[in-house]
């Protein structure tokens, strides 16, 4: 389905992930952290451009591999994204929802 | 229910036993709710006490013997070494899938935020100490205190 978000329309499926990667930018990803109830700040966009990079590599995320990443520790990885990190992070990067279960 | 949706907040899990395949079970579904935003707590009691005694916690074993899905006749089972030989081909398989040991599985989940408590009675009934537990663990508390922390909408609670 379409989207409008930061002035731009993207293709969002129905949890409101983005199916095309290539259609994201910064200024919708601090849109989306928004809907997140989320106020983005250095480490949370560190730790977005490591997910893109891994995605990008197509390596399978999951949170042991992020706490083993040297980007961030599982520990600030829920304090950066409170409510289901992998997830929320994930939307906000533009990338699909991971689908581990680790 | 109308006002949460019936949606899970807080999953408290009760870990009674040590067999791998259980405890591999308690830990996959209280990370898998806190990756989910849901708040997780796991109770251990008896046999579950192994899981995060310090000494004992990577010398957990499967169970040949009593167990049907292993397809082995109970007997075969019961053979020396044949528990440890199961075992090392179950942590094999879960290598493949990247799934941690269980200390570093522990440190997963305390990192996560999921809290760990040790069952006061099983405690003593094994002569535990709470210095011979995994550091992470949070307390040594009577039930009457679990059901306490289980206060709340939208709880779940799971025993295993």
């Amino acid at each position: 389905m379409e989207k409008v978000i930061a002035g731009q329309t993207i293709q969002v499926n129905e949890e409101g992930y983005l199916t095309d990667f290539k259609q994201w930018n910064k200024e919708i990803g601090a849109e989306l952290g928004k809907e997140a109830n989320l106020d983005l700040g250095p480490r949370h966009w560190e730790v977005i451009s490591y997910l893109q990079n891994e995605y990008k590599n197509e390596s399978p995320l999951s949170i042991r591999k992020i706490g083993k990443s040297n980007v961030v520790d599982i520990k600030e990885f829920y304090a950066l994204f409170p409510q289901g990190p992998l997830k929320t992070a994930s939307k906000i990067a533009g990338i699909p929802k991971p689908a581990s279960c680790l | 229910m109308t006002e949460y949706n019936g949606e899970i907040r807080k999953m408290m899990i009760i870990l009674s036993k040590a067999t791998i395949e259980n405890v591999y079970a308690a830990f996959v579904l209280a990370n898998g709710a806190r990756m989910e935003g849901i708040e997780a707590e796991i109770f251990f009691t008896f046999f579950g006490l192994e899981a995060i005694h310090d000494k004992k916690l990577e010398h957990l074993h499967v169970a040949t013997v009593g167990n049907p899905a292993m397809h082995m006749p109970t007997m075969l089972g019961g053979l020396p070494g044949m528990e440890s030989l199961a075992t090392y081909m179950m942590k094999k398989e879960m290598d493949k899938l990247d799934m941690p040991g269980v200390r570093e599985f522990l440190d997963i989940m305390v990192a996560s935020g999921v809290k760990l408590w040790a069952c006061r009675l099983a405690m003593d009934m094994f002569h535990y100490k709470k210095e011979d537990l995994y550091e992470g663990v949070d307390a040594v508390i009577p039930v009457g205190d679990f059901y306490k922390q289980a206060a709340g909408v939208g709880v779940h609670m799971l025993f295993i």
